[in-house]
């Protein structure tokens, strides 16, 4: 597994942009890695002011592993935030940003690892779980998935179209849509106990949000009797 | 070459002189790990020192408890870009425990085992002298699950990938082996000064 090149520092190019949700958007970098990605992994966004001075945050891919050239990133617009603004306000196509990567060799779904695929995802933390679920439409459709998406309303769904597209005509995939907003419930066992009676035991997990959503689900899924191991976590936010 | 309309929010100068290189300052203590909290149970707790698989000693909770005591205070730095200043931690020191088992350091390489079965590599050298504990405490109060208690590694001076949480072990190793994310392309030694976060940095 040890890849004993470095992992440079690679300029790239916005080369699309569009609108995900009210605050999200969508940005498509080209950029050249010199290794494949695979699905659920990072990249390290680097942006440099005038005077040198740099900020650096982490976005996980979101475009399933290509050949193409190019990586999806979304990036919910936080106006204060001092990358995430600049995403959100400043970004054109055209635009040229430093990124390195791909990062992150634990949060990782291949096709040969097969299913049963349980994802659950909270907000934006849904974003490396779409790559993995683009990932297994086209290359191990076979694999049984389920997403259990939890978001506090339905226009805060990243990719909601998509996902419900894909749960209408890709057989073996299920999407259980879970809203928290005007006096929806959080994610509690019965729901864990539907998601795994729908889907069946899953060989591996992975659960991706902010660290309350993370936790509380992970716990959930441990009281549910899933083997530990088979459960991955990736986390933002304090 | 600068980003284009970018000029963000650089900390003040104090601030900017203690961060290690690509460092932002966090007033947070983000949660990062591979898996769910492990469940553990103080009764059965076990903390075990090995050479390879032979263990040297292993202490219960309440032994642990009996230990000295050590204090550091200082700031951590996570390779995911995170640091965090003035963190204040209590546990005992891998000094006192080679002493209370009355061994030397059979070789120069250590692996941290997590109860998770989360491993990291850490230079023996690394641990001794003062530079490392076994961490039960943070902020005078026991560490909380999901910061890694009821004891963690601390290694201050690494990133802190390898202050491996949920610590059941240390085990001396004859060659420097990988732990987990060192064998997932992360650097064999995480220096953050000299900004060490993915092998060949």
């Amino acid at each position: 597994m040890i890849d004993a090149t470095r992992l440079p520092w690679r300029e790239t190019t916005i080369v699309g942009i569009a609108p995900v949700t009210r605050r999200a958007k969508s940005f498509r970098l080209a950029v050249a890695f010199d290794r494949p990605v695979v699905a659920g992994q990072h990249v390290d966004v680097r942006l440099t002011a005038p005077d040198g001075y740099q900020a650096r945050r982490s976005y996980s891919i979101a475009s399933a592993p290509s050949d193409d050239g190019t990586i999806e990133l979304l990036v919910d617009g936080l106006p204060d935030g001092e990358v995430s603004g600049f995403f959100d306000g400043i970004a054109e196509v055209g635009d040229t940003l430093e990124v390195r990567g791909p990062i992150g060799g634990a949060f990782v779904w291949r096709p040969e690892d097969s299913g049963p695929l349980l994802l659950v995802g909270g907000g934006s933390g849904v974003v490396p779980l779409l790559a993995m679920l683009r990932h297994r439409a086209v290359a191990a459709p076979e694999v049984p998935a389920l997403l259990l998406y939890s978001a506090s309303a339905v226009d805060e769904v990243l990719a909601h179209d998509e996902l419900v597209r894909r749960a209408e005509t890709e057989p073996g995939f299920q999407l259980m849509l879970h809203l928290t907003g005007d006096g929806g419930r959080r994610i509690d066992a019965a729901v864990i106990a539907t998601a795994l009676k729908r889907l069946g035991g899953p060989r591996h997990t992975f659960i991706c949000g902010a660290n309350p959503f993370v936790t509380a689900a992970s716990d959930l899924l441990v009281g549910a009797g899933l083997e530990p191991r088979t459960i991955r976590t990736e986390r933002f936010g304090g | 070459m600068s980003t284009r309309g970018f000029t963000g929010r650089p900390p003040p100068e104090a601030t900017r002189t203690r961060l290690p290189p690509g460092q932002t300052r966090t007033e947070d203590f983000p949660v990062l790990q591979i898996g769910p909290n492990p469940r553990i149970d103080l009764e059965t707790w076990c903390f075990t020192l090995r050479a390879g698989s032979r263990p040297l000693k292993s202490w219960s909770w309440t032994a642990f408890e009996r230990l000295p005591r050590t204090r550091w205070a200082g700031d951590i730095h996570c390779v995911t870009q995170w640091s965090k200043f003035d963190t204040r931690w209590e546990g005992v020191s891998v000094d006192d425990l080679l002493a209370d088992a009355g061994v030397e350091a059979p070789t120069a390489h250590a692996l941290a085992e997590g109860y998770d079965d989360y491993t990291t590599n850490v230079p023996f050298a690394d641990l001794t002298g003062g530079r490392a504990m076994v961490a039960t405490h943070y902020d005078g109060a026991p560490i909380p699950p999901e910061h890694g208690g009821p004891a963690r590694l601390l290694v201050p001076h690494l990133y802190f990938w390898k202050s491996a949480k949920w610590l059941k072990g240390l085990r001396f190793t004859q060659k420097d082996e990988g732990g987990f994310w060192e064998m997932r392309g992360y650097h064999m030694y995480g220096d953050p000064w000299r900004e060490q976060r993915f092998t060949g940095d």
